[in-house]
C-alpha cells in the first residue's frame, strides 16, 4: 500500500470541480428543507388526523404510514418518478425527489408526533374541554405543544436520516451531493477521495441541522430554555 | 287570605332562585355497567353541596356529567338555564362557559406558566385582550393567596400551590357553578388545609360549589347540603349535621369508617 492522496482535482481549472460540490450540497440542503418543512406540515397533519373522530380517515392515514414505513424510499423514489411517468405523469427530477422524501419523512413524523400526543394526560384535555376551548384550540394550544417537544429528540434524529437519505436521490439523476460526486469519481477515477469530501461534507450538513433544531428548541421551548427539564 | 298569608308564594319565581343544576332522573352507563341508576337533586344558587360515598358509588361520574365530560345515558341535567341532554352537544359550550372544574390531579397545562395557565381560557374562548386577562389573573391569583408565583411553571410549584392555580384557572372564566372532584385526595394534610381554606373562602364568598370529597370534617362544617351516594342512587341526603345522626345503616357505617 503506498496510495498518494491527490485531491488537486477539485482544482482542476478546466472543470472546477468544487464548484459541482458546492452545487451538489446546496442543492442537498435545498432538498431537506423542503423536504422537512412540507414532510412536518404533512406528518403533523396525519398525527392529528390519526387522533380523529372518523374511523374512515384514521384507517386511510394508518395505510399510508405503514406502506411507507415497510417500503423502501428507493421503491417508492422509483415509482414516482418512472412509474408514474409511463402512465403519463411526469416530474422534473427534482420535484420527484422533494415529493418522494416528503412523502416518506411525513410518515414517519406522523408516527413520532402520535406518541408525542398520546403522551399527553387525559386530564389535561380534559381541564382545557371544562374550560370551553374548542377541539382546535385544544389542539394548538394544550396538546401540540407538549407533544411536540418531548418528541423532538426523535423528530430531528429522523429529519438527519432523511438528510442522509437525499442521496439516494442521485439514482433519479437529481443532481445532488452524490450525484455530483458519482460524476466527479467517473471523470477523475480519484473514488477515494472524492467520498472523503463528500463524507465530511454530509458531516458538516447533520452538525449543522443537529445545531439548527436545539436552536429551534431553545427558540420554541421558554420553558425547557428556563427550567431545562423535559415537559 | 289567611291560606295566602301562611303560604306566601311568590307567583313568578325570580330567576334567581331557580336551581344552579339540577339533575332530573339522570342515568349513566358505562357499557352494561350501570354507574347511576336515576338520580335527581338540585344545588341552589350559593350553595355548597358536596357529595359523599364509596369509591365506585357514582359520586364523581354524577360531577363529571354537569359539564359534559361524562355524558349521561337518560335524563336532563339543568345547568345555569342550560340543559345537558343525552344526545345534544349543542349547549355544553354554553355549560362549559358558566362551569368551573377542579381535579384531583390538578391537570395544569405544564409547557405554559402560572399566568399563562390562567389567561388561556379568558384569551381563546372569551376573546379578552391580553393585558385585560393578565388582571383577571392577578385578581384570581391574590384570591388564592399565589401572587408571588405568577411566572412559575407548575413543576415549581407544591401541590397544594398546583391545586390553588388550578383553582384560580378556573375562577378566570369567572363560572356561575365550581366543581371539585377529589382535589385534595393527593395532598398531604398541611397541603389539604391551605386548599380547603380556599375552598371556604370562595363558599363565604357566595359561590355555587358542588365537592365530591373524602373530607367529612370540611363537608360539615361548609356544606348547605350533603348527598351520600350509594351504588348509583341518592341514598340519604340532608343538611350538614346530617353526618352526626346518619339515618341508614349504609351511611352509618360509611361515616363510622370515615372518621
Amino acid at each position: 500500500m503506498n496510495y498518494q492522496f491527490d485531491f488537486s482535482f477539485l482544482w482542476d481549472p478546466d472543470n472546477s470541480y468544487w464548484r459541482d460540490i458546492l452545487h451538489g450540497t446546496w442543492l442537498t440542503v435545498e432538498l431537506t428543507l423542503l423536504a422537512i418543512v412540507l414532510g412536518f406540515t404533512l406528518g403533523a397533519a396525519c398525527a392529528i388526523g390519526s387522533t380523529s373522530r372518523m374511523p374512515a380517515l384514521r384507517r386511510a392515514i394508518a395505510v399510508y404510514v405503514e406502506v411507507i414505513r415497510n417500503t423502501p424510499l428507493l421503491v417508492q423514489t422509483f415509482w414516482l418518478f418512472f412509474g408514474l411517468a409511463s402512465i403519463g405523469f411526469k416530474f422534473s427530477a427534482f420535484t420527484a425527489a422533494v415529493i418522494a422524501l416528503t412523502v416518506n419523512i411525513a410518515a414517519y413524523t406522523s408516527e413520532i408526533i402520535r406518541s408525542g400526543i398520546e403522551s399527553v394526560r387525559k386530564g389535561q384535555i380534559e381541564a382545557a374541554e371544562s374550560l370551553g376551548l374548542s377541539r382546535m384550540q385544544l389542539l394548538f394550544d394544550v396538546v401540540l405543544p407538549p407533544a411536540i417537544e418531548r418528541v423532538l429528540p426523535s423528530l430531528s434524529g429522523q429529519f438527519v436520516l432523511m438528510m442522509l437519505a437525499t442521496s439516494i436521490m442521485a439514482q433519479i439523476s437529481t443532481e445532488e451531493l452524490m450525484a455530483a460526486a458519482s460524476r466527479i469519481q467517473s471523470e477523475t477515477f480519484r473514488g477515494f477521495e472524492i467520498y472523503i469530501v463528500v463524507a465530511v461534507v454530509y458531516l458538516a450538513l447533520t452538525v449543522a441541522l443537529r445545531f439548527a433544531f436545539a436552536l429551534l428548541a431553545w427558540a420554541a421551548f421558554p420553558r425547557r430554555r428556563r427550567l431545562g427539564t423535559p415537559v | 287570605m289567611t291560606l295566602h298569608a301562611t303560604a306566601p308564594a311568590p307567583a313568578v319565581e325570580p330567576a334567581a332562585a331557580a336551581p344552579a343544576v339540577r339533575f332530573n332522573a339522570v342515568h349513566k352507563s358505562f357499557g352494561t355497567l350501570e354507574v347511576l341508576k336515576g338520580i335527581s337533586f338540585a344545588v341552589g344558587r350559593g350553595e355548597v353541596v358536596c357529595l359523599i360515598g364509596r369509591s365506585g358509588s357514582g359520586k364523581s361520574t354524577a360531577l363529571r356529567c354537569i359539564n359534559g365530560l361524562e355524558r349521561i345515558t337518560t335524563g336532563s341535567i339543568d345547568v345555569c338555564g342550560h340543559v345537558v341532554s343525552p344526545d345534544g352537544r349543542a349547549d355544553l359550550h354554553a355549560v362549559r362557559k358558566r362551569v368551573g372544574i377542579v381535579f384531583q390531579s390538578y391537570n395544569l397545562f405544564p409547557h405554559l406558566t402560572v399566568e399563562q395557565n390562567i389567561t388561556l381560557a379568558p384569551r381563546r374562548v372569551k376573546k379578552t385582550a391580553p393585558a385585560e386577562a393578565r388582571a383577571i389573573a392577578a385578581d384570581v391569583l391574590a384570591k388564592v393567596g399565589l401572587s408571588d408565583k405568577r411566572d412559575s411553571y407548575p413543576e415549581q410549584l407544591s401541590g397544594g400551590q398546583q391545586q390553588r392555580v388550578a383553582i384560580a384557572r378556573a375562577l378566570a372564566m369567572q363560572p356561575e357553578v365550581m366543581l371539585f372532584d377529589e382535589v385534595t385526595s393527593a395532598l398531604d394534610p398541611e397541603l389539604t388545609g391551605e386548599v380547603l381554606k380556599v375552598m371556604e373562602d370562595l363558599a363565604r364568598g357566595g359561590m355555587t360549589m358542588v365537592l365530591v370529597t373524602h373530607e367529612m370534617a370540611f363537608a360539615s362544617r361548609v356544606a348547605d347540603k350533603i348527598i351520600f351516594m350509594h351504588q348509583g342512587r341518592v341514598h340519604e341526603a340532608g343538611p350538614r349535621d346530617m353526618l352526626s345522626r346518619p339515618e341508614t345503616p349504609e351511611l352509618r357505617q360509611f361515616v363510622g369508617t370515615g372518621l
